[in-house]
């Protein structure tokens, strides 16, 4: 465990260095890896902790997106209060949606979330006075930055950022510690009833566990954290669309966590970075990337169920134990 | 301490247990005979809320629980293992247990403290105590199927039970593994001294370790009584023991 978290600090390290080292392209592609890493992190508490497989994460994204959207552009209410009320206001709906989804199980489960989502969905894309309707909310303002440059006057290495840069540096220390959190939680005695539940909800149930209810709150626990994932990736794609909560965005999300892996905890991580860094390279050589992406996704399913991160601890267990055979 | 009374079910018109008690008195080794389809399990079900009878109630502790919940039961000092063997198969040996301690402590709802600090001892008593303590560390799915079952059985202890159910405890074992858990399980119930119901097809065992036998026959019990009452009974014997002999 204590090499894991050494990792996590060498790679949260490195992170910080992107603006220095590479081009603001490299800087939005890492900051757009570091969202999603946070929102497939938190379906991944459903998917490969719960055994719930959700079609519509994706509603809880676009809640938290349009929470800290109105927020921040029509309320003017600062980043500071309006960053954690996505993470409520989208874990309120997901205590709702979810007291009637955990009701059912495995495919009818998956498709009452695709219901709910693409409810979601219809009320931002109709609420013209609210959302913004089909035009959604464009230019939701960046937090200030104003104290950070203040401080630079001591610190100088603080200084000479652009306020996009400012952005990303935030959003790290903030999916850095979301994803602690989610650490924290999947490693608990709560993370490990759910699991009992993914390995056998009728045994759980019989060793004491309300399934019901434990699955709701990671229900709410998993639209929470996608809420906090959604309230920053509005204000870095600089405005908040009704498609963040269509159904192409959930499928996105589970084929980013698929990809990474669900076995692990760092896995969908992977699976983001992997997945939009394939996507633009591709889109350079092609248009025909959604093709290139059904390839990838059946070589995954057939050769790596256990994706990438799965293929690499295999290889790594292979690799030791070849080692001690010589 | 355990009381059924008059319980019936049906599915789709096939009547699978038609009216059937009898009682399980505190500290007593009970069992259930009869033959495949008897209603053996269904009566199980029934008993720890997995189905819902049409008819008839369960008292526990002279407190009715027909309907109620299995993890409320668990709560109230029902046990049970489970005919077809049933693990957190993925889980390692030690995490089935100490999930189950987890649980049944009320510690399932702490999302922050790492879980790997809790009930170390507890887990590995009772490891030790079903003979498994040097399989602690294995996937619990990649275990031999007698392991399994002291595994599941440890499971249910864990959960501190004063009635244990246990349906077919020794289904698909070799004669040499069902006297092994058969002993195991006799010693334990008396270590910790454990009401016993249990359901069984291995007649040696049921009469080697039974106080008391209700014997079931196309869901109703044509017999109930000692081992020997049960032995020298006409019926059970052209229906059930005469079909072996």
């Amino acid at each position: 465990m204590i090499s894991g978290r050494l990792w996590a600090l060498v790679i949260l390290a490195s992170a910080f260095f992107v603006p220095a080292a590479g081009s603001r392209y490299y800087t939005f592609l890492a900051n757009d890896v570091v969202i999603w890493a946070l929102f497939a992190t938190s379906l991944n508490l459903l998917v490969g902790f719960t055994g719930l497989v959700s079609f519509g994460h994706a509603a809880y994204f676009g809640i938290g997106a349009y929470t800290t959207g109105i927020l921040m552009k029509t309320a003017g209410v600062p980043f500071l209060l309006a960053f954690p009320a996505a993470g409520l206001v989208a874990g309120l709906f997901a205590l709702v949606f979810g007291f009637f989804c955990v009701r059912l199980t495995r495919i009818y489960f998956a498709m009452l979330t695709l219901a709910f989502a693409q409810i979601v969905w219809a009320i931002c894309f109709k609420w013209n006075e609210v959302t913004g309707g089909e035009q959604g909310m464009p230019e939701i303002p960046y937090p200030s930055f104003d104290g950070v440059e203040r401080m630079a006057a001591w610190l100088p290495f603080l200084g000479g950022y652009k306020t996009s840069e400012y952005f990303y540096f935030l959003t790290l220390v903030l999916v850095a510690a979301c994803l602690w959190l989610l650490s924290r939680i999947v490693g608990s005695p709560f993370g490990r009833m759910l699991t009992t539940i993914r390995e056998n909800p009728e045994r759980a149930e019989f060793i004491g566990v309300n399934v019901r209810r434990y699955e709701l709150a990671a229900f709410v626990v998993a639209g929470a954290f996608a809420g906090l994932a959604g309230g920053l990736f509005g204000i870095f794609n600089r405005g908040v669309f009704p498609d963040f909560a269509y159904w192409t965005k959930s499928s996105e999300v589970l084929i980013m966590t698929l990809l990474g892996g669900m076995g692990t905890f760092i896995g969908p991580s992977l699976g983001a970075l992997v997945l939009i860094w394939l996507n633009q390279q591709i889109v350079s050589y092609t248009q025909y990337w959604p093709l290139v992406l059904g390839l990838i996704l059946i070589v995954l399913l057939f050769v790596f169920p256990g994706g990438i991160a799965g293929a690499v601890e295999s290889a790594a267990r292979r690799l030791r134990r070849s080692n001690q055979v010589a | 301490m355990l009381e059924v009374r008059e319980l019936k079910k049906s599915f789709d018109g096939f009547q699978a247990v038609g009216g059937v008690s009898f009682s399980v008195p505190q500290g007593s080794i009970s069992a259930i005979i009869g033959p495949n389809g008897a209603g053996k399990t269904t009566l199980f079900n029934l008993i720890t809320g997995h189905l819902s009878p049409d008819a008839g109630s369960v008292t526990f502790k002279n407190r009715e629980i027909t309907g109620i919940a299995p993890h409320d039961l668990c709560r109230l000092g029902m046990g049970r293992s489970f005919q077809r063997t049933n693990i957190f198969p993925r889980l390692t040996v030690f995490q089935n247990i100490q999930a189950a301690f987890l649980c049944h402590r009320g510690r399932g709802w702490n999302l922050l403290a790492p879980v790997d600090r809790f009930y170390r001892e507890d887990t590995q008593a009772l490891l030790d105590s079903v003979g498994l303590l040097d399989k602690a560390g294995e996937v619990a799915g990649f275990l031999s199927h007698g392991n399994q079952k002291q595994l599941e059985l440890g499971i249910t202890l864990a959960l501190e039970p004063e009635i244990l159910l246990l349906d077919e405890p020794t289904a698909g074992m070799s004669a040499q593994e069902t006297r092994e858990s058969i002993h195991l399980i006799e010693r334990i119930a008396r270590e910790r001294g454990l009401t016993l119901l249990f359901t069984e097809h291995d007649m040696e065992v049921v009469f080697a370790i039974a106080h008391r036998i209700t014997v079931l026959h196309q869901g109703e019990v044509i017999a109930d009584g000692t081992p020997e009452e049960v032995r020298a009974h006409a019926e059970v014997r052209r229906v059930y023991l005469g079909e072996r002999r």
